[in-house]
């Protein structure tokens, strides 16, 4: 067995320290080590963004990265969306417009609309469309997606 | 943890159900969100991967056919074996039962028993203490192989005879006649592609050792209870010993039907041999290998037709590539002969049906089992015909549709008793502005020289049942318990469509309790025994009769209890709003069930439910299959650029009839979602064959699904608003999963359209599916060559 790696990561908040395999995936680090299942693995080659979390504030496909990569870095996960046992406007809204069928995408589509909506607090329906473009859904059709992300915006605009 | 949003939402009752209750939340007819999305959002879903593995758990790999067709002459797996980590190795020959995971017929090897007949087929598998030293070892194979002769396509395999099943044939009528006295009469082959599933979530399933020998599996699959059969043979014991679960998919779209059962019963196998837990996930490029697809078709057709485009006679033959195996091949086969009439009456036809064998994956289950196919038939001969006749396709369209009252029989000896294909139709070409569009867009086509535009309306009706009379029939099980809370269980699987949404809102209507008051139970073979697999359409229909059954079992007792302890007559009984109304008096629900418990009132019961009217001789395909047909029609609008062929769809405007919705927001989602993966069977997903019968597109990158930047410009669907099924389905309702996804074949033809604005007046461009931008610039690029001559 190949020898291990010390590594530090800060996931959702809470300092980890792990010896890892060099060859371990970041995703596997999660759902395997940390135990946190929110992360899917669907396509295990980058293409589908099932498995899309933040790194240091960064869209990342953790099933293409190392979890060495991420030593010293900061992830956040779609369990660490929720804010003091209240669910971020984003889940909201996902719940709300039935931006959801099988979920299976869902956190990862989450991730992806959390980063666009830190960049772009207002994006247009083409700069939505930008920013979920790395993230496959096979069930919605993506309509009510869309719907979740504007409404997300327009109430984190309005503070509601 | 998270109150899910409809606790805190004002319960809608839908018109026209003035005797449902007015307060409670979650009625039916209201649009809550799916019962899961608040664990869906907040990532604590648990899906088949995410349950925590038991200590001693093995993760398995598969080791596979690189062959299509051969028989093996050396298997040496002593690297295997020898590889770091590897506990256990099986192939053919320690199977302890039954070699066979196939459904209906038993052809359909666990393992490769000495004979492969695709290039993927499981041969071996490995269990190992890591996935990677699983997936490494089964590399290690050394397997010799004596190549036979492959089949690898449709085509090839007619021309050899060779089939899964037996040829069918339905006629009516005298078509040959027809087609000789006919005025016009048009020829002509088409091919249309497969598709896969793409479900997010791959085929997974875990095997857990239990006591006494027996197993209990957690698997994604649309049909637990025949995972439980299957592995119970395998494993050479019985249904008994045997218990598998499901709460919940990542997607299914017919590709966990059939399929899930290799996957678990390598599973299971592997957990009896070596008595640990043993998980099988698939990685996304090995699903897409071995496990079945969307049928692929050739289809031949001879239609004559009057000067008004009415189809006097027309003969269709169908040829699918079925694979190696038969599968569910059968009767979606079936499925495609019942559709390629769609919303026309034919008169005098003759329809052909060949199953082929192919040394390729056996194809299976994908929403519309066959039915897609055959309407994309029917739909390119009208549209021939229209074409031909220099005549818009909605008009000759609507001079074949069925008849009310008249022109009214199917092929298949079938009265159409519901039909408002007409109205459908009529409402969406007004609300589309089909018309005016249409003319626009011809003037818009004479200006632009290279960006196109087209524009086409297609219609849909969709037989409802399982073909298969026996598997119309449903099972649930309802316990209340003395707090007046409910644990709802029935034979229905939840693959994101919202079914289990659904059922308990018939629950929570039916005893008049909010739904949050409903725990909603994973599918598990030990509460709700040989349920049909949730496919068909048919989920809610007969899972949310069933469990209404058992909610009015516990119901009646409750009333007969009620008015023997307060002296009033039953009928002065009145469950409302989380109360029950006892003469003057009112008690809450949970009052009610206490005194009823403490009276010891049996407060769980099963329901039961088969569908009536339905009875169907396969033997002569006619009688009725189908309890009651789904309607809708879909306009789109696509502009194709002429120099690439690529497309994209403007605007589509659709009319969908659910009847009287359950929950018209996942009804629309199925809507959407449905019309969105057909859009993707029409316009981009191409699965390719070399000519060693390897996939070539078995993975996102190669394979394309839609993504977001596929969603039209403008998409409006809409629910028929009055819809109300004729029939006594459950609260009138309509089944909703597969006929949506039909309505893409507007899309189809609104580039058909585009394409066919590049050559001359009446110009009839061959178009094979999927339309992708390269058959697209082909078909533009013969319009341009023949362009001159026309
Ligand atoms: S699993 Fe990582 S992108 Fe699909
Ligand atoms: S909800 Fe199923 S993949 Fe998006």
């Amino acid at each position: 067995m190949s020898e291990r790696i010390g590594i530090t990561v800060t996931v959702n908040g809470t300092r980890y320290e792990r010896e890892v395999e060099p060859r371990l995936l970041l995703v596997q680090l999660i759902r395997e080590e940390l135990r946190l299942t929110g992360t899917h693995i669907g396509c295990d080659t980058s293409y589908c963004g099932a498995c899309t979390i933040l790194l240091d504030g960064e869209p990342v496909k953790s099933c293409t990265m190392l979890a060495v990569q991420a030593d010293g870095g900061e992830v956040l996960t779609v369990e660490g969306l929720e804010k003091d046992g209240k669910l971020h406007p984003l889940q909201e809204a996902f719940s709300e417009h039935h931006g959801l069928q099988c979920g299976y995408c869902t956190p990862g589509m989450l991730m992806s609309a959390y980063y666009l909506l830190e960049q772009n607090p207002d994006p247009s329906n083409a700069e939505i469309r930008k920013g979920i473009q790395g993230n496959l859904c096979r069930c919605t059709g993506y309509k009510n997606i869309f719907a979740a992300i504007s409404d997300a915006a327009a109430k984190m605009q309005t503070g509601s | 943890m998270h109150r899910p949003a409809y606790m805190t939402m004002d319960a809608k009752t839908s018109p026209g159900r003035q005797d449902a209750g007015q307060t409670i939340a979650g009625a039916v007819g209201s649009p809550i969100p799916h019962d899961s999305a608040h664990l869906h959002v907040s990532g604590e879903a648990i899906y088949v991967d995410d349950i925590p593995e038991r200590q001693d758990l093995l993760h398995l790999a598969v080791g596979m056919s690189a062959r299509p067709h051969a028989k093996i002459r050396k298997m040496d797996l002593s690297a295997v074996r020898r590889a770091p980590g590897v506990v256990a190795v099986m192939t053919a020959a320690d199977i302890p039962g039954e070699n066979n995971c196939g459904p209906v017929i038993a052809d359909d090897p666990i393992f490769a028993p000495g004979l492969v007949q695709y290039v993927g087929q499981s041969v071996f598998a490995v269990a190992a203490e890591t996935v990677d030293q699983a997936r490494k070892a089964a590399k290690l194979a050394t397997i010799e192989y004596e190549d036979l002769e492959a089949i690898l396509d449709p085509r090839a395999a007619l021309a050899a005879g060779s089939f899964v099943l037996p040829s069918e044939t339905i006629t009516r009528g005298d078509s040959q006649a027809a087609l000789a006295d006919a005025k016009h009469r048009l020829q002509g082959s088409l091919n249309v592609g497969g598709q896969d599933q793409f479900y997010l979530e791959g085929q997974i399933a875990t095997a857990l050792p239990a006591e006494d020998g027996d197993l209990y599996l957690y698997s994604s699959t649309q049909h637990p209870g025949e995972v439980q059969h299957l592995v119970a043979a395998a494993i050479g014991k019985l249904s008994k010993d045997v218990v598998v679960e499901c709460r919940r998919m990542g997607g299914a779209f017919g590709g966990k039907e059939s399929q899930p059962a290799l996957i678990a019963c390598i599973a299971g196998l592997m957990a009896d041999k070596t008595g640990r837990a043993c998980k099988l996930r698939l990685d996304r490029d090995d699903d897409m290998i071995m496990t079945g697809k969307r049928h692929d078709f050739v289809i031949d057709y001879d239609v004559g037709f009057d000067a008004t485009g009415r189809i006097e006679g027309i003969e269709f033959m169908f040829a699918s590539r079925c694979g190696m195996s038969a599968d569910l091949s059968g009767a979606i086969n079936d499925r495609t002969m019942f559709h390629c009439d769609n919303a026309y009456y034919l008169e005098n036809v003759s329809i052909v049906s060949h199953r082929c064998k192919t040394h390729t994956v056996s194809n299976t289950a994908f929403r519309g089992f066959g039915g897609p196919q055959g309407m994309f038939g029917i739909e390119y001969v009208v549209d021939e015909i229209a074409r031909y006749l220099g005549k818009d396709p909605l008009e000759v369209r609507k001079k074949n549709f069925y008849g009310v009252g008249e022109r009214d029989i199917t092929p298949y000896q079938q009265k159409i008793r519901d039909n408002i294909i007409e109205e459908i139709v009529s409402a969406v070409e007004k609300s589309a502005d089909y018309q005016e569009r249409r003319k626009e867009i011809r003037a818009f086509n004479k200006e632009s020289e290279i960006l196109r535009r087209g524009i086409a309306l297609t219609p849909v009706k969709f037989g409802i049942s399982f073909t298969a009379t026996h598997l119309n029939q449903a099972g649930a099980l309802v316990h209340v318990y003395t707090d007046g809370t409910v644990h709802l269980n029935h034979g229905g699987t939840e693959m994101g469509q919202g079914l289990f949404t659904k059922v308990a809102q018939v629950v929570a209507e039916e005893l008049q309790i909010d739904i949050d008051r409903i725990k909603i139970m994973a599918s598990d073979t030990s509460k709700v025994p040989n349920a049909s697999a949730t496919a068909a359409s048919s989920g809610s229909d007969i899972n949310g009769k069933a469990a209404q059954a058992a909610a009015a079992k516990i119901k009646r007792r409750l009333i007969r209890f009620a008015a023997k302890h307060f002296a009033v007559p039953k009928d002065d009984i009145e469950f409302i709003n989380n109360r029950v109304r006892i003469g003057a008096e009112s008690i809450s629900f949970e009052d009610l069930i206490k005194r009823a418990w403490f009276a010891r009132i049996s407060l769980s019961a099963t329901g039961f439910y088969r569908t009536p009217k339905i009875n169907y001789d396969r033997s002569t395909f006619s009688g009725r299959p189908f309890f009651y047909y789904a309607y809708g029609a879909a306009v789109s609008e696509v502009i194709i650029d002429t120099l690439t062929g690529e497309n994209r769809i403007l605007r589509v405007d659709i009319l969908h009839d659910c009847g009287e919705s359950l929950n018209p927001a996942i009804d629309m989602g199925q809507i959407e979602g449905g019309f969105s993966q057909g859009a993707g069977w029409l316009t981009s997903e191409e699965l390719c064959w070399n000519s060693d019968g390897e996939l070539t597109t078995h993975a996102p990158s190669t394979y394309k699904i839609p993504t977001c930047s596929d969603l039209p410009v403008d998409f409006r669907a809409k629910m028929f608003e009055a819809g109300r099924n004729r029939e006594p389905t459950i609260y009138r309702s309509k089944a909703v999963g597969e006929p949506p996804l039909m309505l893409s074949l507007s899309v189809f033809h609104a580039l058909r359209d585009a394409v066919a604005s590049v050559g001359g007046d009446r110009c009839r461009p061959q178009l094979d599916a999927p339309a992708t931008p390269e058959s697209v610039l082909k078909a533009v690029t013969a319009m341009q060559a023949e362009g001159g001559s026309s």
